[in-house]
């Protein structure tokens, strides 16, 4: 399928779910524009009337693709894997394919949406206990699966959508002090991805929109 | 091919149970049914036992093909792309994005805010949380259907989308949420719950719904 335009990644450079789409398009080598939504300044750019059209809701990452825009980073990262040749995000075997989207989803909806800036914001003066608790919660689970599953890495040796939404999470685990040490197997896994240019080159320290004082 | 039916372990109300169910109605697989009682014996989802089966200590798991999956959406996924009959996810890989797009709207971000483990965690106010982010949810969710919605959620075939947002309809109703304030998902959970897919997996007449709840 030929494209006219790059797509555009409207997202924040320390947004977990942001960084997922920036590693899997990286991953397949697809270049991209990045449009910056500032989650904080100006009460949070998301929540403007021009945003909100893009993504009713007014959530990053959003992303203009094909003539679409697409919402929910794990939405997006398949249409890429499925129509764009390359790097297979999600294993050719059937059962290994839903141990990655099983791994993907405890993140994406087992840990991450109990832990981003909404949430803690409504949690209050708790939110870091809150945060800890969630992602202590479901790294325990994880733990033990990953033990199974992994090979060099989530799913055996080849890198997939579980490693894309790891190693984001794994980040967000450092933020709020959560001791990695508890999860060998994660913390291996991490150290190994995060050794790849896919990954590193998209990390939330070299971003367009990184501020001075969070660049590496 | 399995030699025994697959083997959901579930919770007659959970909607993340109710999903599959679902699914493998809409497949035509028959499977059985394992109750995990999310509040008797301080919740059965904690023994030592159903923890091999799902560390995240949650329902659904699934016992298919000798191996054992959670997570809905990976299951779903799975017995779409392993069993023949009707699809659950379009072809088309545009249509097939806006299912998954419109499943994790759900299945991201609003189910997991309000499930059971966390409104037993907010405590008193939980009800005013529950319907904050359904309302929130639903709110985004109304126009992106306005745009997908055929006589189902996307288009005019029955998928994924469909199957997560019945179930999360009958949350909404449970947390008493305004449902006229959404009427395209109104309309579609009408239209869906009519389908005998939906209505025979429906949480009053499951084998561990108690008698004071079934219909």
């Amino acid at each position: 399928m030929a494209t006219q335009t790059k797509p555009i990644l409207h997202g924040y450079f320390r947004s977990s779910c942001s960084w997922r789409v920036r590693i899997a398009f990286a991953l397949k080598g697809i270049e991209f524009d990045q449009v910056p939504v500032n989650l904080i300044k100006d009460g949070g750019q998301q929540y403007s009337e021009q945003y909100k059209t893009l993504n009713p809701m007014q959530q990053v990452p959003a992303v203009e693709i094909d003539g679409v825009t697409l919402s929910q980073s794990l939405a997006v990262i398949q249409y890429i894997d499925e129509t764009r040749p390359g790097l297979r995000l999600l294993p050719a075997d059937p059962q290994k394919r839903a141990q990655v989207r099983m791994i993907s989803d405890i993140i994406a909806s087992g840990i991450q949406p109990l832990q981003n800036l909404y949430v803690i914001q409504k949690i209050g003066t708790e939110k870091v206990q809150w945060a800890q608790h969630f992602i202590n919660r479901g790294f325990q689970a994880l733990e033990p699966i990953l033990k199974q599953t992994a090979g060099k890495y989530c799913v055996g040796d080849e890198v997939s959508m579980a490693d894309i939404c790891l190693v984001p999470q794994v980040y967000n685990a450092e933020r709020f002090k959560v001791d990695m040490d508890q999860f060998p197997t994660i913390k291996r896994l991490n150290q190994t991805l995060l050794e790849i240019e896919a990954f590193n080159t998209t990390h939330p320290s070299c971003q367009p929109d990184t501020p001075a004082d969070l660049q590496k």
